[in-house]
């Protein structure tokens, strides 16, 4: 046995013989914390029996059986010890600074349900009033009392605008096509495809197109808000702005937000056309219809109506993905995790509340008969 | 003014985030004029004292008021006037990336003053030959080194001409000669300018190299365990953890 247990005169002497290098017996540990609990002792000797090669498991049993000693008030003595192991056992049971509050037992259901509704009411608290700073700093701004520099605010134009022309025609052409594909395959079975050019034309303009260019554009520009400005938390910016007095909202927030509230709407329209040329591209080129006559039906089919509400729909998606971008971002933590967590709620946010608010539009439109 | 007017006064203040207490009830007074340091141990509380006095985080209980002005308790316009009369120079420098040097020392001038935007312009370059940094106006931060950051952000709180200057860990990450050219920027701006300096460390160079006056902060026991300046306190420590502090353990 590598350990041994004397105990004489309320001393505890335990002897350490041979190697200790990955030692693991759960007998010999127990029976050291036993008897160390159960005797009446004043002090545990450690003593070199003739100790080999040691390693960490050695240290977490002397340490283990040191802190159930202090926990009895036990004396410790490792006068026979190897110098370094002594030292590293003595580091050990120094910091032993514990937590004020004990993380290790569970919640109740209660409690669990107490606290998320706390956390709800404070996110809506927060969100709420986060929505009222960036309006008052817009009221600002219209009274040319906002510090905003004219050139975030063009800055941040350039990348809403041309920068995502590439990926919103890219992808609303593909929606085109799938649309006209999808209801070509139905149309067809009563030899109506020629009425593919309308379902493209009412699809793409009334929602589809401002639906896509609000997903692209929480993802990309979003996502890009939510970064940059959880970034300036991180590197203390922010706290830079706020000591100096000026308003993160109308420094950071407003040039944003208005950026993206208008180039939305101008990239619905391209997505709108982009989706159109996609659904002509399978309707000439795979249905069998003429150019001049996809395009008569996709004329006839349009309205003025229909083209608003997209561009309706393109203005408020702008104001929700900047919204949720800056909100995201300027409630960042202070840590490289935490951009990353600002950046995926930002994104999912934008995307959630999009179809929350086009379904409070839709039925609003549904009452006005629009 | 006297030299032992005070300007900034804390009385009773506790900080916690949440349950967790980090400072219970501490009161000290720093001196105009003075370099005050906030000294202490890692994960001790420096740091989010700071924080509260400068308004970035409200206290659990206590007031701080600068210059008889209970800050704590001021609204948001009063603050942002005394706040105005402060410069705080952050741990990373926290220079806006977006921005060049002289924009971003131009920035406070062009928020609080009138001035005309050659006056602006001739300020920004007297507050970065002040840091050292002349010649360096059209550089992002990205572009400077770690030490130039903390210069130039320097200059950046200066640029209102305040009464008071915060520094954060001012010698974190900077290598012995630049953090050595940053204390020694630390006394002349207080010598030449009588600002007074609020400086958190645990650098100890740099706490005998500037500190005039000091509060040790005891993350045990939550309190001030040492005050006074730090040099005296070195010869006649109050207590085991403050020479232990002060001597690197070695005593």
């Amino acid at each position: 046995m590598p350990v041994t247990l004397n105990i004489a005169k309320n001393i505890m002497t335990v002897g350490l013989r041979g190697d200790f290098s990955g030692y693991y017996d759960a007998e010999s540990s127990d029976r050291l914390f036993k008897e160390i609990r159960q005797n009446q002792i004043e002090k545990i000797v450690f003593k070199d029996d003739g100790l080999g090669k040691w390693d960490s498991t050695l240290l977490v049993l002397i340490y283990d059986a040191a802190k159930i000693a202090k926990e009895k008030s036990v004396k410790i003595e490792m006068g026979g010890l190897p110098d370094n192991l002594q030292k590293l056992i003595y580091l050990a049971l120094e910091v032993d600074r514990k937590p004020e509050k004990d993380r290790s037992g569970h919640s109740g259901f209660l409690e669990i349900l107490g606290n998320w509704g706390y956390g709800l009411y404070k996110s809506v608290r927060k969100g709420g009033a986060f929505m009222h700073q960036t309006l008052t700093s817009f009221l600002r701004f219209i009274g040319g009392g906002a510090v905003m520099r004219q050139v975030d605010f063009l800055f941040a134009m350039e990348d809403s605008s041309y920068k995502a022309v590439g990926i919103v025609s890219l992808v609303s052409f593909m929606v085109g096509l799938i649309l006209a594909f999808v209801g070509a395959i139905q149309l067809k079975t009563f030899g109506a495809q020629i009425y593919v050019a309308s379902l493209v034309a009412i699809g793409m303009t009334r929602i589809m197109g401002a639906i896509m260019v609000g997903i692209i554009m929480a993802g990309r520009t979003g996502a890009s808000y939510a970064a940059t400005i959880g970034t300036m938390q991180v590197n203390e910016e922010i706290d830079a702005l706020k000591t100096m007095g000026i308003s993160t909202t109308d420094f950071l927030v407003l040039p944003r937000i208005m950026a993206l509230t208008i180039t939305m709407p101008i990239l619905v329209i391209l997505a709108d056309f982009m989706g159109i040329v996609g659904g002509a591209a399978v309707g000439v080129g795979m249905l069998g219809i003429s150019a001049p006559e996809y395009w008569q039906y996709s004329v006839n089919a349009l309205n003025m109506t229909n083209f608003w509400v997209g561009i309706f729909h393109g203005f408020v998606f702008g104001i929700v993905i900047a919204l949720c971008g800056c909100y995201y971002g300027v409630n960042c933590g202070r840590n490289a995790d935490s951009v990353g967590v600002a950046t995926t709620r930002a994104v999912v946010s934008a995307i959630v509340w999009m179809i929350v608010v086009t379904g409070f539009i839709t039925m609003v439109f549904e009452a006005l008969g629009i | 003014m006297s030299k032992a007017e005070t300007q900034i006064k804390v009385e009773n203040m506790t900080i916690a985030y949440g349950d967790f207490v980090l400072l219970k009830d501490i009161s000290f007074e720093v001196k105009k004029s003075d370099v005050f340091v906030i000294m202490g141990a890692s994960g001790g509380g420096k740091s989010s004292l700071l924080r509260a006095m400068t308004g970035l985080m409200e206290p659990a209980t206590g007031e701080i008021f600068v210059d008889g002005i209970n800050f704590t308790a001021a609204n948001a316009e009063v603050r942002n006037e005394i706040m105005q009369r402060c410069g705080i120079l952050y741990q990373s420098g926290a220079l806006f990336s977006s921005m060049t040097l002289a924009e971003n020392i131009a920035l406070p001038l062009q928020q609080y003053t009138n001035y005309s935007p050659k006056l602006i312009d001739e300020l920004v370059g007297l507050k970065l030959a002040l840091v050292g940094l002349t010649g360096f106006e059209d550089f992002y931060p990205s572009e400077i080194s770690g030490g130039m950051k903390k210069r130039a952000g320097l200059a950046r709180a200066l640029a209102l001409d305040p009464e008071i200057v915060y520094f954060d860990e001012p010698s974190a990450g900077l290598d012995p000669i630049s953090s050595k050219l940053l204390d020694d920027l630390i006394i002349d701006i207080n010598k030449s300018l009588g600002t007074t300096i609020v400086v958190v460390t645990h650098e100890l160079n740099s706490i005998f190299a500037i500190g005039s006056n000091s509060i040790f902060l005891d993350a045990d026991t939550k309190s001030i365990l040492g005050r006074g300046n730090p040099r005296e306190l070195l010869k006649n420590p109050p207590n085991e953890a403050v020479l232990k502090f002060l001597t690197r353990g070695e005593k």
